[in-house]
């Protein structure tokens, strides 16, 4: 019945609005049609400056309503010269914006057709067209080198000693690996990803680095102030690692690994005082669309001090005793039944 | 016929003797060869203008439903339900239909609507009218061309009926979501039935760029020469000669596409484990399919933009009563366009792991292309100054191109630089930047088309009250979706959320995405009324009473108000001068077909 009544209104609001519309091009036709173009001419000439002035201001009411809901001090040493290119450029941007849009409104408003002006014949001015040739190609390259200088700070090779973290996207979740002590990742191949046995990365259990790899799901836990290497991947479709308070984004590739590194500068209770929300916790957002799920597909990172960090670790166990009860010396060993379940772990799985 | 009542007198004069003849010599027109299967270059036109109509509704109408959904995710609307069963369950847009909706939106519009609709519409009525020519060079492929989009429509068309739903990975259907039937519903038929219309669509394009080629370099009247051509026609150009070289680099990789889907190839797929099934393709790069992609999608938005800007140009100097303002810059600038394009496809791709200094060398040439769009915009500005402004429903539309044009140009310097693109890379600033620039953009300069050349297409004008509520509206509106949306992208917030309140981080814009979709219902509701108009008009709209109702000097208005299948009655007119001689020496304007007189002085 409501929606019924929503339609009437519709169908009679744009009737009434037809009618208008008709009406006033009878009229225009008995009033003569220049007289009428002249009129509308006018109106539409105010119009156009009007829109320029209440744009500007709508520019700065935005702005005003909404700059206190975005970005936020970056909370990764990256994100700060990230940040920095942004500001250079809204800078050069902004200040072409305001100019170019006035003069385009002003002008329009200005040059109305009038009986008593005479269009000015102008076809060109070399002159002219090299200035705005050279102005903008002098202020792009300013852009072009601070970008440029940037980008390779933030794709150069990680530090010597940052830490590794695999990062591993899936319809619909965030998988993360730790190398343990050695702090090297054990090999994997996807074949052996075996979710019911406890492999769910395909780590291959023949090479030792794999031994003290600690496996987990959704929350990732990273050490303040020291810089992280992230080596991302994908099981089933491309994902994207997307960590908006560091200014940070990666694609996750199936079959293409892809890598990134950071610092991240602040705890996440450091950020909970800073951002005044006690409830604030560093997000992954997946960035890449990657199906059904995609806008839910949330992990969570923890910045904490390195004896916080060592603390939360050491209460892991490496993937390699989950999966292999029997080698775990904590367990006590129940001979036959689990080394029969070994063998078959280590068997490459074959799938057709 | 009836068109004879309405000629010219003086065309009436001076062709009385041929004019006979001609109809004698013409060829009979049943229903079916002059409205159907047309090879007529105008109606053509008209028939591509009206499916781009169809399914500019279509496509506007599926952004309406999503953005119920961003605006309103806590509440249901049990209509939906009714109209879409499962797809709403409950009244609410479930996720799969979401991204199915997403996805149609942006194929549609990108290359039904401001593909096929823009280009397709104006470069067949406007480039044998403009340039002199009877028809096109190949009048049966141009009307295969039409037929060939027809189809894409279709099979399109169908895939929104399947059991599992349309195409759903986004309308870059990057692989391997688009290419694993167990990884989505719409992954399953809709994605081969997207990918048959897109290569039908392909078909489409490259006859009808052929075609727009071939007329354009051979079939120009006796005195055109190319820098005597209008710009519209030189966009026309260059947006075909982009079709052209483009256009089969996506055929490939949507064909590559169906092999991995159907016949076990691995191409895109490698390493993949998808519910818990390891499959057993390897060495395949999921990131070749991008390369291919966007080797098409760069230059795609070019072929949607350079066609507006033609008309913009040419509308910009009839109705400022002045020349276009460096015609030679106008053209290198296009030019320059038409190369880069081909040439920045990466950025794209900056966040993908492509090599950082393969990202540098992108960033250079991405932002170079700021150095002719600057151009264009400051060449726009002078031909308005000093100018003596009509604002026709057309001029206006052309300004307010000009104004989004350079919004969306300046965010785009934000986004090809990829240091600042890392952060903003697949967020709503991308989406507020495209939409702005080559959405909107794009649309304002059709509009302006439609608008400015309604009159030769039917012979009569369309309502004026409601093409300047029609500008008013949109005009207002499409920055009011648009400029808060980029402040979601600055905080991070990526595309194709469709509930955002489970996030920390971008859950503190609902106000702003409730307002943001009343708008759009607004904007949506208008466009209605403009179609309403368009159709009203082409049968009951105020009847043109002279040839050259603007007052304008190309050739399109030395025809007849309603010109026959061959344009011009008797001879094709001669052309003397380049078509922007307004002002000059005192007179308001100099056809195209008026010698150069005597005492006239040089531009």
């Amino acid at each position: 019945m409501q929606t019924l009544f929503i339609v009437a209104i519709l169908v009679l609001g744009f009737l009434i609005t037809f009618q208008i519309a008709k009406a006033s091009e009878y009229v225009a036709v008995l009033r003569g049609i220049e007289k009428a173009r002249k009129q509308s001419n006018k109106i539409n000439g105010f119009m156009l400056l009007a829109f320029l002035i209440a744009g500007l201001f709508g520019v700065w009411y935005c702005n005003h309503k909404l700059s206190g809901k975005i970005l936020g001090e970056p909370a990764s040493d990256h994100g700060v010269l990230i940040d920095r290119m942004l500001y250079i450029t809204l800078a050069i941007t902004f200040i072409v914006f305001i100019i170019t849009q006035v003069a385009l409104f002003w002008f329009s408003y200005k040059y109305q057709e009038s009986d008593t002006r005479k269009a000015y014949y102008y076809p060109h001015n070399n002159k002219l067209e090299v200035i705005w040739t050279v102005i903008p190609a002098i202020a792009l390259t300013v852009l072009v080198g601070f970008g440029i200088f940037y980008w390779f700070k933030i794709t150069g090779n990680a530090p010597k000693d940052s830490m590794v973290v695999e990062v591993v996207g899936k319809q619909f979740g965030w998988e993360f690996r730790y190398p343990g002590k050695d702090g090297v990742l054990g090999k994997k191949f996807y074949r052996y990803i075996d979710a019911a046995n406890n492999n769910p990365v395909g780590q291959i259990w023949d090479d030792e680095a794999n031994h003290d790899d600690v496996f987990v799901e959704q929350e990732m836990h990273l050490v303040v102030n020291k810089p992280v290497h992230l080596v991302i991947g994908a099981k089933d479709v491309i994902h994207d690692v997307g960590l908006a308070h560091f200014r940070m984004k990666m694609d996750a590739v199936p079959g293409t690994p892809t890598s990134m590194w950071f610092t991240p500068k602040f705890t996440t209770k450091q950020m909970r005082e800073k951002t005044g929300n006690p409830d604030f916790v560093y997000e992954i957002s997946c960035d890449q669309m990657c199906g059904k799920g995609h806008w839910s597909m949330r992990g969570v990172i923890v910045v904490e001090t390195q004896e916080e960090f060592d603390a939360w670790l050491a209460g892991k166990k490496p993937q390699y005793l989950v999966a292999n009860p029997d080698k775990d010396p904590s367990v006590k060993k129940d001979t036959t039944a689990a080394t029969a379940v070994t063998a078959m772990n280590i068997e490459p799985k074959s799938n057709n | 016929m009836s068109e004879s009542m309405h000629v010219n007198p003086e065309v009436v004069t001076t062709h009385a003797v041929h004019h006979d003849e001609h109809h004698v010599h013409h060829h009979h027109e049943t229903f079916v060869t002059k409205y159907i299967f047309s090879q007529d270059h105008k109606t053509i036109g008209k028939q591509f203008l009206i499916t781009g109509i169809v399914w500019a509704i279509i496509g506007g109408l599926f952004s309406v439903l999503f953005r119920l959904q961003l605006g309103y995710p806590d509440q249901s609307f049990p209509i939906l339900e009714t109209f879409f069963g499962h797809w709403a369950k409950g009244g609410q847009i479930q996720p799969e239909f979401y991204y199915a909706l997403v996805t149609m939106h942006g194929t549609v519009l990108v290359f039904f609507v401001l593909t096929a609709g823009l280009s397709g519409t104006f470069a067949n009525i406007l480039i044998p009218l403009q340039i002199g020519a009877r028809d096109m060079a190949s009048p049966f492929l141009n009307m295969l061309s039409y037929w060939f989009f027809f189809l894409a429509s279709i099979v399109m068309i169908s895939s929104l009926f399947i059991q599992t739903g349309p195409a759903a990975g986004g309308w870059t259907m990057y692989p391997p979501l688009s290419a694993l039937r167990q990884a989505s519903d719409g992954g399953k038929l809709g994605t081969d039935l997207w990918l048959i219309s897109m290569a039908l669509f392909i078909v489409s394009s490259l006859l009808g760029g052929l075609n727009y080629i071939s007329t354009i370099l051979n079939m120009r009247t006796k005195g055109m020469s190319m820098t005597r051509m209008p710009l519209t026609i030189w966009a026309m150009f260059f947006t075909a000669v982009l079709g052209v070289l483009s256009f089969p680099v996506l055929l490939s990789g949507a064909i590559l596409l169906l092999f991995d889907r159907n016949l076990g190839t691995s191409f895109y797929l490698s390493d993949i484990v998808v519910n818990g099934e390891i499959l057993p393709n390897e060495g395949g790069s999921a990131i070749l399919y991008q390369h291919l992609f966007w080797f098409l999608g760069h230059p795609e938005v070019y072929i949607i933009l350079l066609p507006a800007m033609g008309m913009v140009s040419e509308i910009l100097s009839v109705n400022s009563r002045k020349p276009i303002f460096g015609y030679m810059a106008m053209l290198g600038s296009l030019f320059a366009i038409c190369i880069l394009a081909f040439l920045v496809w990466a950025h794209h791709m900056f966040v993908t792991g492509l090599n950082p200094f393969l990202g540098s060398v992108f960033v250079l040439l991405t932002l170079l292309i700021a150095v002719p769009s600057a151009i264009k915009v400051f060449n726009w500005l002078t031909t308005l100054w000093r100018g003596n402004i009509r604002f026709t429903p057309a001029t206006l539309f052309a300004i307010g191109f000009v104004s989004l044009f350079i919004s969306g140009g300046l965010t785009g310097i934000f986004l090809g630089n990829s240091t600042i693109d890392i952060h903003l890379h697949d967020t709503m600033f991308v989406v507020a930047h495209f939409h702005i620039v080559m959405g909107v953009a794009s649309f304002f300069g059709m509009f302006a088309g439609v608008y400015h050349w309604f009159p030769k297409m039917f012979g009569r004008y369309l309502n004026n009250t409601l093409a300047y509520m029609h500008f008013w509206v949109t005009m207002i509106g499409a920055y009011l979706i648009f400029w808060p949306m980029h402040y979601e992208g600055l905080a991070g917030m990526p595309r194709r959320y469709l509930d955002k309140r489970g996030w920390v981080s971008f859950n503190q814009f609902g106000d702003l995405d409730k307002m943001i979709t009343v708008v759009s219902i607004i904007v949506f509701a208008v466009q209605l009324m403009f179609v309403f108009n368009f159709f009203y008009s082409i049968f009951k709209g105020r009847k043109v009473t002279s040839t050259n109702p603007w007052g304008a000097n190309t050739l399109e208005w030395t025809t007849p108000i309603r010109p026959g299948h061959g344009n011009w009655e008797g001879e094709i007119p001669e052309v003397h001068r380049w078509p922007y001689d307004y002002g000059k020496d005192g007179r308001e304007y100099i056809p195209q077909t008026e010698p150069i007189g005597e005492n006239e002085s040089k531009h």
